[in-house]
C-alpha cells in the first residue's frame, strides 16, 4: 500500500483531464508535457484545490478522495505540501513565520521534519529574520519548499518550481531538490515541461498530452522510447546508472563502471571508488561504427546492439541501443543509417564524445 | 475660547458618530467585500450597485426614504416598535443607521479591492499547510489586506464627520443629540455668526487634509505582492 493512486476526471472549457495515475510511494515522479496538457491541474486535483467530480486519490492507503464512497478531504486536511510555481509566501510574515505556518497546524505526533533540518537543508539559515520581499526569487522559493517541508508532508507536490527562475538561480536550486529527495524520504511529484530537470530528479515519469497520459513508467526507459517525444530531437538524451572505479587525479579522470563497460570522464573532483553517479549522453553525442576503431580521439567506446531505428526530422534518424542492459540513444544522418545498413538485433560500437554529470 | 459649550457638543458628538459608524461598518463590510471579492453569483452585480447607490444618490434622497421607513408607518419602525425600541428618527441610534448606509461604499469598496488584489493563492497556500477556512480568513487574507482596511477606516470616518443631508433630514437639530459639526456651521452662518462659522469650517479643513495626509503615510510605499 506503499503508492500514490490518483483517478481524476475533470472538465474545463476546451480541456478534458482525464487520467489514470499509479506512481511509486518513494522518490520522484514527474508529470511531464508542453503546457496546457493538464500538468497542473492534475497537481492541484492531487492536493484537492480543485474538485474532480468522479475522483479517488489514495495516498499511502489513506484515502485523501473517494467520491464513490462521498469521501473528500479539503486541502487543510490532507498531509501534502504544495510549491507552487511563483514561491507565494505570506508577505507579512518573516522567513521563519513562514516556514513555522504549517509546522504550527500540525499535531506534535506528526511532526517528521524538525525546522532546523529544513532549514538547514534549503540554506536558509542566515535569513531566518528577513522578510519575503527582500529575498531574490531564487531563497524566495527556498523557502517555500522549507514551508512546505516543516509541514512533515506525506507527499509533496511542486508545480515547476524553477520555471519562474532564471538558468542561474535555477542552477542553484537544482542541487537543494537533489539533496532533499536523498535526505529525505517524501514522495514527491513534480510538475515540469523541461527535459534537463526530468532526467535529475525523477525517477518515475508520466507523459501527459492533452489531458491524457502518454506514457508512464521509469524515466530510464520512458527517455529511450523512440515513440515518446523525450527521445525526439537535438535535445534527446539517456541517463545511464554507474558508479566510480577509480579516479586518476593527474589526468583529471574518473572511471566509472556500469552495466554496459566502463566509460572515463573529466572531472577534477577525486570521487571515491563505488560512488553512485548519474550520468547524461546525449543522443546527438553518440556516434556508431561497425568495427571498433583504433587511433581515435575518443575514450568511451561500448559495445551495443541496435534495437530500434526511427526517422527523426529531416535527413536524421535516432537510433535506440541496448549496451548490456542500459539503454542508449544515437542521433545519426539518414544517410549514415543507411550506408551502416542498421538493423535491429545488428551489433555495434557506439562511441560517445561527451558525458556529463548529473549529481 | 474659540468654541462655545454648544459647538464643543457637537464636536464631541461628530466624533462619536463617527467612531461608532467606523466600527460597525468594518464589521458589517468584511463579509459583505469579501463576498462580492470572491462570489461567482448572479447577485454580484445588483448587490455591487445597491452599495454604490449612496455615492450617487443626494444625502437628502437617502435621509428621506430612511425617515420613511425608520418613521411610525415604515417597515424598520414597524419592527423597531415592536421590538420595544421605539422609533429611530430624531436619535442618535437613528443617526448612526444614517451613516452606515451613507459611509457604507467608503468602508466596501476598499475593502473589496483589497480582497479582490490578494487573490486565491496565499489562501491556497495556507491550505496546503494545514490552515482551515477560519485560520486562513485570520491569519493570511486579513494581515495581508491590511492596508484596505486602514483606507476603509479612515475614509468611512472622515466621510461621517463630513454628513450633513443625512443628518438634517433624519436627526434634525436637537443639541447633543443630533446637532454635528456641519449642523451646528449651518446653525452659525443662519444665525451670522460668521466668526464661529469660521473656527469650525476651518477645523474641519484642517481635519480632513490631516486625514488623507495621514492615508498617505500610513499606506505602504510597495504594494504587496
Amino acid at each position: 500500500m506503499n503508492d500514490i493512486l490518483a483517478r481524476l476526471r475533470l472538465e474545463r472549457p476546451g480541456f478534458t483531464l482525464d487520467v489514470d495515475l499509479q506512481l511509486p510511494g518513494h522518490g520522484v515522479s514527474a508529470l511531464f508535457g508542453p503546457s496546457g496538457c493538464g500538468k497542473t491541474t492534475c497537481l492541484r486535483a492531487l492536493a484537492g484545490l480543485e474538485r474532480a467530480p468522479q475522483g479517488r486519490v489514495v495516498v499511502h492507503g489513506e484515502v485523501w478522495q473517494d467520491e464513490a464512497r462521498g469521501q473528500w478531504l479539503p486541502p487543510h486536511r490532507r498531509a501534502l505540501g504544495y510549491v507552487f510555481q511563483e514561491a507565494s509566501l505570506f508577505d507579512h510574515l518573516s522567513v521563519r513565520g513562514n516556514i513555522e505556518y504549517g509546522l504550527r497546524r500540525l499535531p506534535p505526533a506528526r511532526r517528521r521534519v524538525p525546522v532546523e533540518q529544513a532549514v538547514e537543508l534549503l540554506g536558509l539559515t542566515a535569513l531566518l529574520a528577513r522578510r519575503p520581499a527582500t529575498l531574490s526569487g531564487g531563497e524566495r522559493q527556498r523557502v517555500a519548499i522549507a514551508r512546505a517541508l516543516a509541514a512533515s508532508p506525506a507527499l509533496l507536490l511542486m508545480d515547476e518550481p524553477l520555471a519562474a527562475l532564471d538558468a542561474a538561480r535555477k542552477a542553484e536550486l537544482l542541487p537543494y531538490l537533489d539533496r532533499l529527495q536523498r535526505q529525505l524520504d517524501i514522495p514527491m511529484v513534480y510538475v515540469s515541461h523541461s527535459p534537463d530537470e526530468v532526467a535529475r530528479l525523477a525517477h518515475h515519469l508520466v507523459l501527459l498530452r492533452a489531458g491524457q497520459v502518454v506514457a508512464s513508467g521509469p524515466t530510464l526507459a520512458l527517455m529511450a522510447r523512440l515513440d515518446l517525444p523525450l527521445a525526439q530531437g537535438d535535445a534527446a538524451a539517456c541517463v545511464v546508472l554507474a558508479e566510480v572505479a577509480s579516479h586518476d587525479a593527474a589526468a583529471c579522470l574518473t572511471t566509472v563502471r556500469f552495466s554496459g563497460g566502463e566509460m572515463h570522464l573529466v572531472s577534477t573532483q577525486a570521487r571515491a571508488p563505488g560512488e553512485r553517479l548519474r550520468l547524461r549522453v546525449q543522443a546527438r553525442d553518440v556516434s556508431l561504427t561497425l568495427a571498433r576503431q583504433e587511433g581515435t580521439s575518443i575514450l568511451n567506446i561500448l559495445p551495443a546492439r541496435v534495437l530500434q531505428l526511427r526517422e527523426d526530422g529531416p535527413g536524421q534518424a535516432m537510433v535506440a541501443l541496448d549496451a548490456g542492459g542500459t539503454a542508449l540513444l544515437a542521433r545519426v544522418t539518414q544517410r549514415s543509417a543507411q550506408a551502416l545498413a542498421l538493423m535491429p538485433g545488428m551489433p555495434v560500437f557506439a562511441q560517445v564524445k561527451g558525458v556529463a554529470l548529473l549529481d | 475660547m474659540p468654541f462655545s459649550p454648544d459647538d464643543w457638543a457637537a464636536i464631541r458628538l461628530t466624533l462619536e458618530l463617527a467612531a461608532t459608524t467606523t466600527v460597525l461598518l468594518l464589521l458589517l463590510c468584511t463579509p459583505l467585500a469579501w463576498w462580492l471579492a470572491h462570489t461567482r453569483s448572479r447577485w454580484r452585480g445588483p448587490v455591487g450597485a445597491v452599495v454604490a447607490l449612496p455615492l450617487v444618490l443626494p444625502p437628502t434622497v437617502i435621509g428621506f426614504y430612511l425617515l420613511v421607513t425608520m418613521g411610525p408607518n415604515g417597515p424598520i419602525g414597524h419592527l423597531t416598535q415592536s421590538l420595544g425600541l421605539g422609533r429611530l428618527p430624531f436619535t442618535f441610534p437613528g443617526l448612526v443607521v444614517g451613516s452606515l448606509v451613507y459611509s457604507l461604499p467608503f468602508a466596501v469598496q476598499p475593502l473589496q479591492r483589497a480582497f479582490e488584489a490578494l487573490g486565491t493563492r496565499p489562501l491556497e497556500a495556507a491550505a496546503t499547510l494545514g490552515a482551515g477556512p477560519l485560520d486562513r480568513f485570520f491569519t493570511v487574507a486579513l494581515p495581508l489586506a491590511r492596508p484596505g482596511f486602514i483606507t476603509a477606516a479612515v475614509l468611512a470616518f472622515a466621510h461621517t464627520v463630513g454628513e450633513f443631508g443625512v443628518v438634517l433630514m433624519l436627526g434634525g437639530n436637537i443639541p447633543g443629540v443630533t446637532r454635528v459639526v456641519s449642523v451646528q456651521i449651518y446653525d452659525h452662518v443662519e444665525a451670522m455668526e460668521y466668526a464661529q462659522a469660521h473656527w469650525l469650517a476651518g477645523g474641519m479643513v484642517a481635519f480632513s487634509f490631516i486625514v488623507l495626509m495621514a492615508l498617505h503615510w500610513l499606506q505602504p510605499r510597495s504594494k504587496p505582492l
